[in-house]
Parts: structure tokens; C-alpha cells; sequence
């Protein structure tokens, strides 16, 4: 027993890492597939897919090489991101693009670092993901600014005292969550705020304290496991103030559990599909057609072909990497990192160039609507910061 | 005693081989491999199972508390060893936190032990009277409350409230290049201490515990204050073992320590054998290879030709693993070493005939 | 002040009974075996996800029967490959069982649903709205207190006044003996289980109506919880579990509308601790007439 388990060992062991091909360059995507943010994860996968069904090739130094996407799914969990992260490494990618979800980045984060991969960040919009780790790019807007987006519009819709909801351990909604307390307050509105705890499914009593505390607007955000049931609840209380939240509820969850309710929900994000501008509109049709052709992308996108703003992002995000591989002139991950900081590129969701601390400088939201009679999400407006 | 000697030499061999081997495999394979993953990771992963080993299989204390002991651990390494200059950063929504001082890696690693044993104390004062199930629910109810003590935001200043901590020494930067080693030496050194509790007279009065409470109190052994010790002991190494675990992640979550992984860990020291040091360690390198490394192939949806390859899928690797475990725990009861130690092999085998699995 | 109150007092009723149907399983099977089931909150999630699928293809009328079918034969199942072997093994080994199993089923079904939540079909009647004095609520809040009564007294009325009542009662009381008196004690076991999952299908119909998610863990929690209820009622005692669960269900939402949030789990084990150390019988522990 113990010799063949030697002998196992000893077999595994000189098994090699995966042998590359001639002229391929592998890219890592390091999303969540599974758990609270597994559907969010798929619809950015769909977008990188579709940029490289579209550019399936890039030119490092005069020759052609095929792009191999590498999808490694990790969980929506902090903990299992960093062997999902290390599983990348060990496949030899040349940068990764992810992940949708804050926490998730940045845990996987100092894997990248220390195997000096580079990795663009694609929806993960807490400042620390770039702050705390010198491999991290990141091509959406900020928390801190999409915090006073919300509460900017919370203002707008007449609201003077707001309930906030996040979920305990998830740096995304925390850190958002924050961000809005502060300029809500800068704005001289009230604040409650609170948390629960993961795999909770009881909102009952935190409904009835915002209503109870006479709150006139609700920000929530949170993964859509806990969306739904939010939105859910509210509507059976009978809930009539509005429902606040950021990019993640821009899904086909919140619009199934909103459909039908007599409920207002709100939600900011990076992207309009309606954009006519020329970039955005080709990718609209395009992406379309593309999920429309394959039934189970279909599914993976919601049942529907409505084109998420993480799509796009993760369309965007593709795109950059093969700029920033291209204007590297090589396949190296360290030169791709050195090449990145000075990449520009006009994408779907606006132009992308990186400042300092290697953020996009973005500053426009979208604003929209979950319609609860067509089940679909309506355009509100753009907003941004006035300084 | 000549014989003894010989086995003493065999078993140092036998240790400074391993060193070397890891040494040589993060030399060679390079840091990228995942070997050195499952290097670094399993040994973290010996050192708890063997402090749970010490309770659950030595002293015969059901306890399910693992984890919270191991937040413990880790949170007070990483708060102690955050610099300065991040602080800041990382404790961005408590005006860079109360701590404003750093310690040195060791020095942290130490009262990493200290502060899981000291909760541990405290715990089993009351704990430690209850019997059996009743035991292990109420310490898995601690471990619990622990986690939830910690998330709650008006300790954030301390422990970065629900949020992610980062930016501490971690393994690739406290021994560059020989990070296998550095993780190998401390639970190797770890682990020596307990096998020395285990062997010593205290180590005796446990196994009598955990063999017949009833016998061991009429020899005169007090059941209570060597229970307390062999919790004490335990959720100290369970503590060294966060605060590594914390170094091999990178960043640290209270959300992660969850009483899934304490049932992770029982179920390796299962695996390994209940009552058995080395049958712990070897199960958590043959655990942790597994579920990050060669059974990962279960989980991407493959082609064979044309046909894609039935069952494979996101997942699957999980559900294959948790039923060998069943497999294990139904007729493999006893593990890989059931309460016998590997250098122990050689004798007991003629005195007790053929040894299971 | 009572109108304040009144929706959290709704709410913790509401979801106090149905822990409650989840701690039935769990007294009843330690009562006989003792042994935390750990399983038993995975067999109610179980018991979502058959509704999920089933509701997908059949009408709903057809599914709830075999939504209750299905979850009793795995409850049964369970038992038979993963405890009755080791029956004579010593404890330990049988809850190390519980745990395997429990890894086992959330796995499985992360497994099979890919690890996303599914959305619970809406029950056409249970799922209304209505207005009870200042508080809107769905119709299962009113429903499930009355029902969980009812099952409770229908429960306690087998165990006291049938013949497998009784010999459920004797082999909680001694299990060789009652194997010397005649007794099967596999099938009594066997029923234990049954009558247990099935008020954890049912439980589970209450609660995703109104919590309409369902994930591979969704179980978890309020499987320790109702543990914690078997445990605070008195370990063995039906109604004691009712009662347990229901105090757990309202202390739990008083305690988020004092805006301790954060503790609202961490408080059911404090309370289980507590009880173990000063009362360790339980409310009702002692009653051993009520015991299975």
C-alpha cells in the first residue's frame, strides 16, 4: 500500500504542466461560474467568449497566434479563488481578465503578483483591487464613485432618509455600501445601515426595520442569490419606497423576481444596450446573433438575450489584452505588464485609459429601471459626478 | 534500546529526506507548479489535522471548533503583521484601525498560538463538562459565535470588520524562493512538539481518557484539568496552523472559516486514521493533491474526439470526492493507519498480523 | 409599540414553526439513535430542489405528493447505507457518518444545479398577500403556526397511542432490550426517518414560499438551528422542539429588529450553550411520556 502510494505519487509528480503549441498564447478567465455570483460571472465569460470568437488571433512581433481563453471558475468564494488563481499560474497564462466580484480579485490578486502575471479587472469595482496589488488593471468605474451616482439619484427621487443593507464579508457590497453612507450624508440625508450574513434568507425583520425607521429609499447591494429574495419579500410587505443597487443587479434575476410586483427597483451600471453609439450598437447586434445561434448560451446568459453591462465589459477586457499583448510584441507576462499602463482603447463602454493606480478613468454611469410589467430593464439616464 | 536508536536514525532520515525533497521539487518545478501548491498547502493542512488528531483521536474529545480557532489564529497574525505603511489602505473604512504597530513573522506566529489558546482557555471552561455530540455541537456553536464576533463592525478598527485583510508577510515574501522549506521546518517543528505531548506522560493520561473515562479517574488521572490541556494544546497549533494557512493564502477572510472546514479537516484526520500523527499527515497531502490538483481534470467539461465526455462538469470533482470519503468512513473505518504510526510498522505487524487497507 | 412589533412577531411565528417542522427530524432520530442527524437540513434543501424540477414538468397538485415521496425515500435511504451499518460502531464513527453525508448531498446537488440559485415555484394559495392589521404578509406566515400545530398533535398522538408509537418508545428507552422483546428494530428506525423527512418536505414547502431561493447550502443553517430548538425543547420531546423552535424563530427576528444584525445567528448558539450548561434536559427533557 504504502509503496504503490509512493509510486503514485511519484508518477503524479513528473507529470508535466500542459505543453503549449506552437504560436498560441493562453489567457486566463478567472470568473465565478458557481455560487451567489455564478450568474453575473457567466454573462461576463459570454462577453470575453464572444471578443474571441470575434479576434481569435493576435500579432506579436509579425507572427500570428492563436488566443486560447483558459476559464478557471472561482466559486464567488475568497477562499477557493486563490487555488482556482494558482491553477491559472500553473497553466502558464499571459494575463487574466476578472473577475466579476470584488473580494474575488482581490484574493486572487496576490497570486498574480507573485507569479508576475498581469490581470485586468473587469466589473470588480472595490478601490482596493488595484490599490493593494501592483498586477492589477481595471477598465469600469469605482465604488466610491458609483456610491455617490446612487446617492446622487437616491437625492433625486426626493429621499431623505436611506436604509442600506449589505452582506457581511463581501467586500464588494461593504465597500459600496460605504461609499454611499458618505455622500448620502454629504447630501444631508439620514442613514440606517445593516448586514447580514451569508446564506441568509430571512429579510422579513430587515424590511420591517426600514419601513419601521421611516426610511424612503432602500441601497442594496448585493449578489443576486439575495437580490431576489430581497426584492421578493419587499414586494409581499407591501414595500412602496424605492429599491436602490449597483452593477450586480443589472441581471435577469432581479427582473424574474420583480416581474409582476408592485415594487420599484433601481440599479446602476456601465453600460446601455440601447447606446447608439457606432462601437456599442455593432456590439449589441453582433453579440446577439451570436447568443442567439447557441441555445446554451442562451441559458448561460439568463434564457434571454438582453446584453448585460458585463458582457460588454468583458468584451472591453478581451480587447485590452490583446492591445496590451500586441504593444508588448511578445507573449511574456512581464512585458505584457509593462506594456499595459500606456495601453488606450476606444471599447464598447467608452474609452479606456489607466491612471496611476492602473484604473480606467470612467465617469459615467447608467441609470436604469427594472420594469416589473415587461421584464425588462428601462434607461433612466446618465449620471455623473459633479466635482 | 539499541533497536530504538536505530529507529530514532531512521526516522531523522527520514525527515531530512523530505526536507530535502521539498526543496529540491520547489527548485526544479518552479514556483508556478502546482506541486509546490499542494507542498505548501498540505503541510499547513498536517499541522491542523494533527492538532484536531490530538482531541478528536488522542484524547477522545469530540470537538468541531477547529475553524473558529484557527480565525483566531490567523486574524491576530495578519493584524500583528500588516506594515505600517498599508494599514491605511487596508483598513480603509476604520481610519487605518487601533493597531498601529508591526511585529516580526515569528514573534506573530507565536501569539497567533497564544490568543487561540487563551480563547481556547476560556471556552473550555464550560465547555469541557459536557459529554460527546453534546460537546461537539456546543463547540462548533463557539466556533460560530467566534466568527461572528469578529465580522461585527464595532470591532472593525481591529479586525477590518467582515472585510478582506491583506498586505501581511506572506509565504513568498518571509523566504523567497524556499517557501516549501520555511512551511515544512514550522510544522515540522510543530508537529515534533505534539508527538513529544503524545509520548510524554500527559500524552498516556489521554489515550487512558479517551480509551475509559471512568478507568482513567479511578488511576487518579484528572479528567478535567488534562481535557483542558489537550484543548489548550490543541487550539494552540490549530491557531500557528490559521496564521499559516492566512501566509499560504495570501488574504484573509472571516466568511472562509466556515464549519465546512472543520469538517474538512475531521474528515482527513478520518482518512488518515483516527489516533494516528503521520496517518494525519499523509491524508492531508493526499486530500489537498486531490481536490486542487489531480482531480481537477473532473471538472472541465472535456472532448474525447467529438464526444463530449459524459458527467464531467463544474462540480463533479466534489461529488467523486465526497464519496470515496463515504467509501472511507463506511468500510474503511480505521484509515490509512488506523492508531498506528508509520515507524511503528515494522513491529506491531508481526505481533498483530496483517494491517487494514 | 404593538403595531411596531407586530411584523417581526409574524415573521419569527412564521419561520419558528418551520424550524420546527425541521426539529422533529432531529429529536425524533436522536430520541432513537443518538445521533445528530447532520444530514437532515440537507434532506430539506433536497426536498427544494425535487419541488424546483418537479413543478418544471408536472402541475403543481402532483408535485407537492411527490415532492413529499421523494425527500421520504431519500431520508430512508440515507439511513440505510450510511447508518445502519454502523450500528454497532461507536458514536463517533456514526456522526462522522452524518458529516460524510451531509458533504456528500451538498456536493451532490452543487453538482447538479451548477451551484446557482434556483427560484422556488410560487404555490398558487400559500404565496397571497394579505393585510393583518398594520402588517402585510404572505398567507404561509398564518398557515404554518396552525399546521405545525396540527402535525405536532397528530405526531405525539402516533407516538402515544399506535403500535409503532410504542415500540418507538421502547427503543428510545433501551434498544438491546427491546430487540430481546421482539421488536424490529430496523424498521422502527427505518419509520423514524420517514416521519422525519417527510415533516422536513413539508417544512421546506413553507419555507421556500416564503423564502423563494434555494442553493446547495440553503439547508444548512436552519438545520442547526432546528438542532438547536430539538436541543433547548429537550432532546426527545415533540412538542419541547415545537416550542424551542418557535422561541428561536421570534428571539431571532427581535433580536434584528433591535439592530444586532449581525448576531442573529451567533445568538442561537449562545442560547444552545447556555441550555447545555444549566439545563442540559431541555425545557421539557424530563417528561418521559413525551419521549419517542
Amino acid at each position: 500500500m504504502k509503496k504503490l502510494l509512493a509510486l503514485v505519487l511519484a508518477v503524479m509528480m513528473l507529470v508535466p504542466a500542459f505543453a503549449l503549441a506552437d504560436n498560441t498564447i493562453r489567457i486566463g478567465v478567472f470568473e465565478p461560474s458557481t455560487g451567489d455570483n455564478g450568474a453575473g460571472g457567466k454573462q461576463e465569460i459570454l462577453g470575453i467568449e464572444y471578443a474571441n470568437s470575434v479576434a481569435p488571433t493576435v500579432n506579436i512581433g509579425g507572427e500570428e497566434y492563436t488566443v486560447e481563453l483558459v476559464i478557471e471558475d472561482n466559486q464567488s468564494l475568497t477562499d477557493k479563488a486563490i487555488s482556482a488563481a494558482q491553477s491559472l499560474v500553473s497553466k502558464d497564462v499571459a494575463v487574466v481578465l476578472g473577475s466579476y466580484g470584488s473580494g474575488v480579485s482581490m484574493a486572487g490578486g496576490d497570486v498574480f503578483a507573485e507569479a508576475g502575471v498581469p490581470a485586468i479587472g473587469v466589473s470588480c469595482t472595490n478601490p482596493n483591487v488595484t490599490l493593494l496589488c501592483d498586477y492589477y488593471w481595471r477598465i469600469c468605474f469605482l465604488d466610491p464613485f458609483q456610491g455617490t451616482v446612487m446617492a446622487n439619484f437616491a437625492k433625486e427621487l426626493g429621499a431623505t432618509k436611506a436604509y442600506v443593507l449589505t452582506m457581511l464579508g463581501e467586500d464588494y457590497g461593504v465597500g459600496l455600501g460605504k461609499y454611499f453612507v458618505e455622500a448620502f450624508k454629504a447630501l444631508g440625508g439620514e442613514v440606517v445601515e445593516e448586514n447580514f450574513t451569508e446564506g441568509t434568507s430571512d429579510f422579513a425583520a430587515y424590511i420591517n426595520n426600514a419601513a419601521s425607521n421611516g426610511c424612503d429609499v432602500m441601497f442594496a447591494p448585493c449578489a443576486t442569490t439575495y437580490a431576489a429574495l430581497i426584492i421578493d419579500q419587499a414586494a409581499a410587505q407591501g414595500i412602496s419606497f424605492p429599491i436602490l443597487a449597483g452593477d450586480t443587479w443589472e441581471n435577469s434575476a432581479i427582473l424574474n423576481a420583480a416581474k409582476g410586483k408592485d415594487i420599484k427597483v433601481y440599479c446602476s451600471t456601465f453600460f446601455d444596450e440601447n447606446d447608439d453609439a457606432a462601437a456599442a450598437a455593432s456590439f449589441v447586434s453582433g453579440f446577439k446573433a451570436w447568443l442567439n445561434a447557441d441555445s446554451s448560451k442562451l441559458t448561460n446568459n439568463g434564457g434571454n438575450d438582453i446584453v448585460a453591462a458585463v458582457s460588454a465589459l468583458g468584451f472591453d477586457a478581451y480587447n485590452v489584452a490583446l492591445a496590451a499583448i500586441t504593444a508588448a510584441g511578445s507573449a511574456d507576462p512581464a512585458a505584457i505588464a509593462e506594456a499595459l499602463p500606456g495601453v488606450t482603447y476606444e471599447g464598447v463602454t467608452g474609452a479606456i485609459a489607466f491612471d496611476d493606480v492602473g484604473d480606467a478613468k470612467k465617469d459615467m454611469a447608467y441609470i436604469k429601471f427594472a420594469n416589473p410589467e415587461t421584464g425588462a430593464f428601462d434607461f433612466v439616464k446618465t449620471q455623473s459626478v459633479a466635482e | 534500546m539499541k533497536k530504538g536508536n536505530m529507529r530514532l536514525i531512521i526516522s531523522l532520515l527520514v525527515v531530512a529526506a523530505l526536507y530535502a525533497g521539498g526543496f529540491l521539487i520547489e527548485h526544479t518545478a518552479g514556483s508556478k507548479s502546482m506541486v509546490v501548491t499542494v507542498l505548501q498547502k498540505g503541510a499547513v493542512y498536517a499541522l491542523i489535522a494533527v492538532s484536531m488528531n490530538l482531541l478528536n483521536g488522542f484524547t477522545g474529545l469530540f470537538s468541531l471548533g477547529q475553524a473558529g480557532f484557527m480565525l483566531v489564529g490567523a486574524y491576530a497574525y495578519a493584524i500583528l503583521t500588516i506594515p505600517m505603511a498599508k494599514r491605511a489602505a487596508v483598513y480603509q473604512y476604520y481610519d487605518g484601525g487601533w493597531v498601529q504597530f508591526t511585529v516580526g513573522v515569528l514573534p506573530a506566529l507565536l501569539v497567533a498560538g497564544l490568543v487561540a489558546a487563551l480563547f481556547a482557555a476560556l471556552i473550555g471552561m464550560p465547555v469541557l463538562r459536557l459529554k460527546g455530540d453534546y460537546l461537539a455541537i456546543a463547540t462548533l456553536g463557539f466556533a460560530e459565535i467566534i466568527r461572528a464576533i469578529v465580522q461585527w463592525d464595532t470591532i472593525g478598527p481591529l479586525t477590518n470588520g467582515s472585510n478582506l485583510l491583506k498586505t501581511y508577510p506572506t509565504l513568498k515574501n518571509i523566504m523567497p524562493g524556499n517557501t516549501v522549506l520555511f512551511t515544512f521546518l514550522v510544522v515540522g517543528v510543530c508537529i515534533g512538539l505534539i508527538l513529544l505531548l503524545i509520548n510524554s506522560t500527559y500524552g498516556r493520561a489521554f489515550k487512558a481518557i479517551r480509551d475509559d473515562e471512568v478507568a482513567a479517574e479511578a488511576m487518579g488521572i484528572n479528567l478535567f484539568r488534562h481535557k483542558q490541556m489537550a484543548f489548550v494544546v490543541s487550539s494552540f497549533f490549530a491557531g500557528i496552523g490559521g496564521a499559516l494557512l492566512a501566509m499560504y493564502q495570501g488574504s484573509l477572510q472571516a466568511n472562509s472559516f466556515k464549519s465546512a472546514m472543520t469538517y474538512e479537516i475531521l474528515l482527513i484526520v478520518v482518512i488518515g486514521g483516527l489516533g494516528s500523527v503521520s496517518g494525519s499527515v499523509m491524508a492531508s497531502f493526499l486530500f489537498i493533491a486531490c481536490s486542487e490538483w489531480w482531480l481537477r481534470f473532473l471538472d472541465a467539461e472535456t472532448m474525447l474526439g467529438n464526444v463530449q465526455v459524459p458527467l464531467l462538469a463544474p462540480g463533479f470533482r466534489m461529488v467523486v470526492f465526497s464519496v470515496v470519503i463515504m467509501v472511507v468512513v463506511l468500510f474503511f473505518r480505521k484509515g490509512i493507519m488506523g492508531t498506528r504510526e508509520l515507524w511503528e510498522l515494522g513491529n506491531r505487524r508481526q505481533a498483530k498480523g496483517g494491517r487494514k487497507s | 409599540m404593538f403595531d411596531t412589533l407586530l411584523p417581526y412577531l409574524l415573521a419569527g411565528i412564521s419561520v419558528g414553526g418551520q424550524y420546527a417542522m425541521i426539529a422533529v427530524g432531529y429529536t425524533l432520530v436522536y430520541g432513537i439513535l443518538r445521533l445528530i442527524n447532520f444530514a437532515h437540513g440537507d434532506i430539506f434543501t433536497a426536498a427544494g430542489f425535487f419541488m424546483i424540477y418537479l413543478t418544471a414538468s408536472l402541475p403543481i397538485g402532483l408535485s407537492i405528493p411527490l415532492v413529499i415521496i421523494l425527500t421520504v425515500a431519500l431520508g430512508f435511504v440515507v439511513e440505510r447505507v450510511a447508518y445502519k451499518p454502523l450500528r454497532s460502531a461507536p458514536r463517533m464513527s456514526i456522526m462522522i457518518s452524518a458529516i460524510g453525508v451531509s458533504y456528500l448531498l451538498q456536493n451532490l446537488m452543487w453538482y447538479i444545479t451548477g451551484g446557482l440559485a434556483k427560484q422556488y415555484p410560487v404555490l398558487p394559495f400559500l404565496s397571497q398577500t394579505i393585510r393583518l392589521g398594520s402588517a402585510t404578509t404572505k398567507l404561509v406566515t398564518i398557515i404554518t403556526p396552525l399546521l405545525t400545530v396540527g402535525l405536532v398533535v397528530a405526531l405525539v398522538m402516533l407516538i402515544n397511542h399506535t403500535k409503532i408509537g410504542m415500540a418507538m418508545r421502547a427503543v428510545s428507552v433501551d434498544f438491546e432490550t427491546s430487540q430481546l422483546m421482539g421488536i424490529k428494530i430496523n424498521s422502527v428506525i427505518s419509520v423514524t426517518f420517514v416521519i422525519g423527512s417527510a415533516m422536513a418536505a413539508i417544512g421546506s414547502l413553507l419555507y421556500f414560499t416564503n423564502y423563494t431561493a434555494v442553493t446547495p447550502t440553503v439547508g444548512a443553517m436552519p438545520g442547526l438551528k432546528a438542532f438547536v430548538a430539538a436541543v433547548f425543547g429537550g432532546i426527545g420531546s415533540i412538542p419541547g422542539a415545537m416550542i424551542g423552535a418557535l422561541i428561536i424563530g421570534i428571539c431571532e427576528n427581535l433580536i434584528k429588529a433591535a439592530g444586532l444584525t449581525a448576531f442573529s445567528d451567533a445568538f442561537t448558539f449562545a442560547l444552545l450553550i447556555v441550555v447545555l450548561l444549566f439545563r442540559p434536559t431541555g425545557l421539557f427533557g424530563e417528561k418521559t411520556t413525551d419521549k419517542v
